[in-house]
């Protein structure tokens, strides 16, 4: 399973890195159960992707109570916490996402001022 | 957080009984605490930064996992579990073993400040499960988050972070673990973040101070909610055993006073005690400027009990074990062979090796290890150096107590400089000790001799005379002083002199006796033959007398005679006559 996840994770980087313009993106959004702002933040990420990596993202929702495990390796401490693992540099965005701009950032999809 | 603290204190005799506490195993710790830390609640344990907060937590957890059977927890924030188990393996501490026996979880949390950018509302929660999980894997009681604080620096907005802190030792509590939460140090605050806002059992800070240039760890417990305990800074050492607190709180006057007596190894000084030396548990001074002989008296007193066999501490901080042994053989007293069996330990330090209340902590380290029932300090002065009059005051009367709690007879030497004013050097100290022996050096002549004075014996009738003090090849002795005519004392050769001089004066008065005997015996003798001289003079006169008397009765008989021819003659008268020729 994980080796699987090892060699797409390489096809995508080689993917990424041979249309230089639009880099495919590979995140990863923890949540802590189905609370309201575990919602609001699926919601966000959602539409964010829709509309600024539309056709080149892979988003995996986790909920840590299920798969603690996987939480622990990503170093989860606050939930929600989305994981922007490609393209590199990676980035952790924390919190529930409703902050567009500094999501845009964080994501590289917007220069920092 | 401060104005708390009244409050606290009149809820401490209701909650007092029932506290529930749990066992630090840390030396001295547990003694301050009064059984350790408050079971089931967190307790904040914050200092500066290399003061030891990390070691103080592992080791919490190690005793609860090894001798508590409480299997413990330890979230590192700074350190992962790699460079954990290797720290704490140079303290003889197998975390690795810990962790296969299931008896420790070693948690290593990673923030990376620069990959964190915030996006909106969050919580700890992934903090929580994680804890959550490891305490379940193992059942944990104890768990040490080492240091919360590090999220505060790694995660953006305080105010969620303070709220979360706040929830994440509630539910502690819930889980009812005994937890440390170590904080760094804040310049205005307790620590850095304000945690002791949140945990409110029981905060204990760490220090470390140079003072001096000599570093002092010290430990004080700021608040116990519930329970009674010691706010004074109390010094502690970290070596290969790991922390260890000086516990003074078990310290003051409530010793017993015993009242066997010791001997002080020199035969003729327990004699000036009464015939029986000092007392038990006692603690003897023993002061004098140098060379007096302050070590060999503390030699023989250390002989004497090694003799008896009982275990002897001697700590020097001027001469190495081997040179102690070497001077004390020139005076006859061997004392390899109680080292060789174990009965004696020199420990041997130079004084500026570390701190006034570290060397307190070591002393105190080695009683309890080697369970002395005599020990020397040589010499007490050494301290000066390390602090002020009043901290080295301080010290030894901590000193003092802890070996009269244990009944340890101790013997300080001290050296006082000067000449004028011997007693006074020592008046801060002497007030603390039972017994007080100064010795001093005379000058008498062209020479420098050693006399001792008994200056005080609490509790014992004790001779007041000064005797002269000699070290002889074996072994020190006191011998009786002369007075002399100016009213000086008199030692070494002058009373030497003095004595040759008396023993001259007794001869002489021995022959002029003799002499007067003579003289009355030439009188007598004189006389008698006075007597006989006037004997022979009056029977000569006797004699004379006779012859006279004879010659008298002759002259007399012959003019009778005469008278009678001459009447015959002249026929006179014949009944005459006739009568006269019949006395022929």
């Amino acid at each position: 399973m994980k080796i699987t996840k090892a060699k797409s994770a390489t096809t995508a980087f080689e993917q990424s890195l041979a249309k230089p313009g639009r880099p495919r993106y590979r995140l990863r959004l923890y949540v802590a159960g189905m609370t309201p702002r575990s919602a609001h933040s699926i919601t966000n990420i959602k539409e964010i992707c829709e509309v600024y990596l539309k056709g080149r993202y892979d988003l995996q929702v986790i909920d840590i109570y299920q798969q603690p495990v996987l939480a622990e390796g990503d170093q989860i401490i606050a939930v929600p916490t989305l994981i922007k693992k490609l393209p590199l540099p990676l980035r952790r965005l924390i919190g529930d996402l409703s902050d567009r701009h500094r999501v845009l950032i964080g994501l590289d999809l917007k220069p920092k001022q | 957080m401060k104005h708390n603290e009244p409050m606290n204190a009149t809820r401490k005799p209701r909650r007092s009984p029932s506290l529930p506490k749990a066992l630090t195993g840390i030396q001295g710790l547990d003694e301050l605490t009064g059984g350790g830390l408050p079971k089931g609640r967190p307790t904040l344990l914050c200092g500066s930064t290399g003061c030891g907060k990390t070691l103080l937590a592992m080791e919490f957890l190690v005793h609860g996992a090894v001798e508590y059977g409480e299997p413990g927890v330890f979230m590192a924030f700074e350190e992962n579990a790699e460079e954990l188990a290797k720290n704490f393996a140079s303290l003889g501490h197998d975390l690795k073993a810990l962790v296969a026996q299931k008896k420790l979880v070693l948690e290593f949390v990673h923030i990376e400040r620069s990959e964190i950018e915030e996006t909106g509302e969050y919580d700890l929660e992934g903090l929580f499960m994680r804890l959550g999980r490891a305490i379940d894997s193992i059942g944990a009681k104890r768990v040490v988050l080492d240091t919360v604080e590090a999220l505060f620096s790694g995660l953006p907005n305080a105010a969620i972070l303070r709220a979360e802190l706040r929830r994440l030792f509630r539910w502690l509590k819930t889980k009812g673990v005994t937890a440390i939460i170590t904080g760094e140090r804040g310049e205005t605050s307790l620590t850095r973040y304000g945690l002791e806002e949140y945990v409110a059992d029981c905060v204990i800070m760490l220090d470390h101070r140079v003072e001096g240039q000599m570093a002092t760890r010290r430990l004080q417990i700021v608040k116990y909610r519930g329970s009674t305990h010691g706010t004074s800074e109390y010094p502690f050492l970290i070596d290969e055993g790991g922390i260890s607190i000086l516990p003074v709180t078990s310290m003051g006057l409530k010793h017993e006073a015993s009242t066997e007596r010791v001997s002080s190894g020199v035969p003729r000084l327990d004699a000036m005690m009464g015939s029986k030396g000092y007392y038990r548990g006692s603690s003897v001074l023993v002061s004098g400027t140098a060379g007096t002989g302050k070590t060999s008296l503390a030699a023989h007193f250390i002989h004497a009990a090694a003799v008896r066999g009982e275990r002897c501490l001697w700590f020097a901080f001027e001469e190495s074990s081997s040179q102690i042994i070497r001077n004390m053989r020139s005076i006859g007293i061997d004392l390899e062979p109680a080292v060789r069996r174990g009965t004696l330990r020199i420990h041997a330090e130079r004084p500026t090796m570390c701190g006034l209340e570290m060397h307190l902590v070591i002393m105190h380290k080695l009683v309890n290890q080697f369970r002395p029932r005599v020990v020397v300090i040589d010499p007490v002065t050494d301290f000066a150096a390390l602090g002020q009059e009043w901290e080295i005051k301080a010290m030894l009367t901590r000193l003092v107590d802890f070996f009269k709690m244990q009944q340890i007879t101790a013997l300080f030497t001290s050296l006082t400089a000067g000449r004028a004013f011997v007693e006074s050097a020592d008046v801060g100290v002497s007030s603390l000790m039972d017994t007080w022996l100064l010795l001093r050096d005379v000058q008498n002549g062209a020479e420098r001799n050693r006399v001792l004075h008994l200056l005080k014996s609490r509790g014992m009738a004790h001779s007041n005379q000064v005797r002269e003090f000699l070290l002889t090849d074996h072994g020190a002795e006191l011998r009786d002083v002369y007075v002399g005519a100016s009213g000086d004392l008199l030692t070494g050769s002058a009373r030497n002199a003095l004595e040759a001089q008396e023993k001259a004066q007794t001869l002489v008065r021995g022959q002029e006796t003799e002499g007067k005997k003579r003289e009355l015996e030439r009188k007598r003798h004189a006389l008698e033959a006075q007597i006989a001289v006037l004997r022979a003079e009056f029977e000569v006169e006797q004699a004379e007398e006779a012859k006279t008397i004879e010659q008298d009765q002759t002259r007399a008989s012959v003019l009778a005679g005469d008278r009678v021819q001459m009447a015959r003659r002249r026929q006179s008268d014949a009944r005459a006559a006739g009568k006269t020729p019949k006395r022929k």
